[in-house]
């Protein structure tokens, strides 16, 4: 296990990189705790599979360092990374045992046999595969497949890291949640340090103790569920995560008061004068339909999800969402909604502004 | 589903019915017909039964050629799909160059065959070709019409030169399926070379690889103009394959029952053959999952 330093990292494909723009991977500063899970989030094209095979040696980055363990690592081969990488799509030697297929890499860095053995026994029982040992890795399913990649990766006692990249995405749903959890478990239970690239909120969210968010080549946010859910420090932040995301909405701020389309809000602390693209994010859990009081809404339809209701409305001509509980009547002259002060974040150019408390 | 009865469906498939009748069962039913019967000339037939697939069982001379065709198939084949492999595994994987070998690979396939056979009839002469002559200057003795070694030499090489290419495209083709991650692991895990063709590329290709071994055995085994070409059939009898030895039998002395009866045989061997690869494929496919 090792923990894994990014100094000014910054990635282009393009041999000659003239603004910017031509980084899929900008500038990045960061250090992945030995031992802990993360998970990578993000949508498609947003550099995060690019920051995972930097990692793992398979990219060279543009420019930057990075250190395993304070060891300068940036121009070693993946091999001598000593990392493992479970892929996108199951990677298996279709025409070895499973035993063989976790022997492998053992193998190939000249381990002793007896050593190879036990050690093989012992992953087939972690990953739940003992039984199946002796068959051929052809022909087995996807989310098995995908157990003995993972094996594979964790057969070297030594390993520093185990990488994901969408590991999932090619297995059936009742069999994500199943090897979610057995993920969790093990990385419990043997501390590896762990990064799993997802699309999917779910999936990061219950994999890993921190969750970094993508966002155009850019780290938008790191931080835990419970932080990206209630202070998204980037509009991208709060709309990518949540079902539906946060609600932005344009406004005017000046000290503790905002100013949506002549309608004054409270916004429960001091931001002064601000200039710029300036926003408020509200999640949809924290606005209510109300009777009366509050910002007029036309809503334009309810959708029942089972466990609440989503409302969706329009306000000023901006589309806004609202959570409300499965057993809240919703009549037709409910056309006021009222936002939770605190709750309420601001931003100014996509990015959060912290208020002084009042 | 309720089944409609239309006899005038039955029009729908006449166009078929007419083409593979002319193309493939009339003529093969006017050999079967041949090879039951004896003439003398003046269109008289008498009828023959199997006597002449008796004799022709027993006969040394379709006993050699078959002999000689068998050995022909397996040295190309041991040859071009080896080879094959290699060109794929070393050419460039994208980009100009690939683009670049891909057609000039393609070339000797667009030959037509009598053309590669005078192009190497040619070649190899002492006299006048390139090949022929500089084996002559090198003092290599080297004569394709008068001595076996040469006359086998020459047209395997031929051969070869004519159809690795083939198993080149098909086995690349095979190769360009496998995806990044696999090689990716394969480096994360310390594979060798040797291990990575061993584990992931030769399993990969092995689908391609024996429809690659299936089209080149037929091929070779009905192979008829380029070696035609090229020696005739001689020295002697020395490269008389199978189907010189059918043409040789059935225009040149006109014995068209026993010819018939031997392509009729020759026929039944391709078949028994390719059948047998078939069901290895299909097997292998299925273990494939």
């Amino acid at each position: 296990m090792a923990k894994i330093t990014l100094d000014n990292l910054a990635h282009s494909y393009y041999p000659n990189p003239k603004g910017e723009d031509d980084f899929a991977l900008k500038e990045l500063n960061h250090n992945w705790a030995d031992g802990e899970a993360y998970a990578l989030l993000g949508s498609s094209g947003c550099g995060k599979s690019t920051l995972l095979n930097i990692i793992s040696g398979l990219l060279h980055p543009s420019q930057g360092r990075i250190l395993f363990d304070d060891k300068d690592v940036t121009h070693a081969s993946t091999a001598d990374r000593n990392i493992a990488q479970v892929f996108q799509f199951p990677v298996v030697y279709d025409t070895m045992t499973v035993r063989n297929n976790l022997a492998f890499p053992l193998k190939n860095r000249g381990a002793d046999p007896k050593y190879i053995a036990q050690r093989v026994q012992q992953i087939g029982q972690m990953i739940g595969m003992e039984a199946e040992l002796d068959n051929r890795a052809r022909g087995l399913t996807a989310d098995a497949k995908q157990k003995i990649s993972l094996g594979r990766g964790m057969v070297r006692e030594d390993v520093n890291a185990l990488l994901f990249d969408e590991p999932l995405t090619v297995i059936d749903p009742h069999m994500k949640w199943e090897l979610r959890t057995q993920l969790k478990s093990l990385h419990h239970e043997f501390g590896h340090t762990m990064i799993y690239v997802t699309h999917d909120q779910t999936e990061a969210l219950t994999f890993a103790d921190k969750v970094v968010v993508m966002y155009d080549g850019r780290v938008v946010q790191i931080g835990t569920p419970q932080e990206l859910f209630e202070r998204p420090e980037h509009t991208f932040v709060g709309y990518f995560i949540g079902s539906p995301g946060m609600n932005v909405i344009p406004a005017q701020v000046s000290g503790k008061r905002a100013n949506v389309h002549g309608s004054s809000l409270n916004l429960g602390r001091g931001y002064g004068d601000l200039t710029g693209k300036v926003e408020i994010g509200i999640r949809p859990e924290f606005v209510s339909l109300t009777q009366g009081k509050g910002l007029p809404v036309t809503v334009r339809r309810v959708e029942d999800v089972g466990r609440h209701k989503i409302v969706r409305a329009d306000l000023f001509g901006h589309e806004i969402n609202i959570v409300a509980s499965e057993d809240m009547p919703i009549s037709a002259d409910m056309n006021r909604v009222t936002f939770d002060p605190n709750h309420m974040n601001v931003y100014v150019n996509d990015w959060l502004k912290v208020g002084e408390a009042a | 589903m309720e089944k409609t009865v239309n006899q005038k469906a039955w029009f729908l498939i006449l166009p078929v019915l007419l083409l593979v009748a002319f193309s493939a069962v009339i003529p093969l039913m006017t050999v079967v017909n041949y090879s039951v019967q004896d003439t003398f000339g003046n269109n008289q037939f008498f009828w023959a039964g199997l006597e002449w697939f008796e004799e022709m069982l027993q006969s040394e001379r379709m006993w050699d050629a078959l002999g000689r065709q068998l050995m022909f198939s397996a040295v190309i084949l041991t040859i071009q799909v080896p080879l094959g492999v290699f060109v794929a595994l070393n050419m460039p994987k994208s980009g100009f160059w690939s683009s670049f070998c891909l057609v000039v690979m393609s070339l000797p396939l667009l030959i037509p065959w009598n053309v590669v056979g005078t192009i190497w009839q040619i070649f190899g002469r002492v006299d006048i070709g390139l090949l022929g002559y500089t084996l002559d200057a090198l003092g290599i003795s080297y004569n394709y019409t008068q001595d076996t070694f040469a006359a086998w030499a020459t047209i395997i090489v031929m051969d070869v030169w004519h159809w690795t290419s083939l198993v080149a495209l098909l086995a690349f083709a095979g190769l360009k399926s496998i995806p990044d991650a696999y090689y990716q692991a394969a480096k994360i895990d310390q594979a060798s070379r040797w291990a990575i063709f061993r584990y992931i590329e030769l399993p990969k290709m092995m689908g391609v690889l024996m429809i690659a071994i299936l089209l080149r055995f037929m091929d070779s085994f009905m192979i008829y103009t380029e070696p035609f070409v090229v020696t005739g059939g001689g020295p002697g009898n020395a490269t008389t394959l199978l189907s010189i030895d059918l043409v040789k039998m059935a225009l040149g002395q006109f014995d068209l029952g026993p010819a018939a009866a031997f392509s009729i045989m020759y026929y039944l061997v391709i078949l028994l053959i390719s059948y047998v690869f078939y069901t290895v494929m299909t097997n292998l496919d299925k273990k494939g999952g």
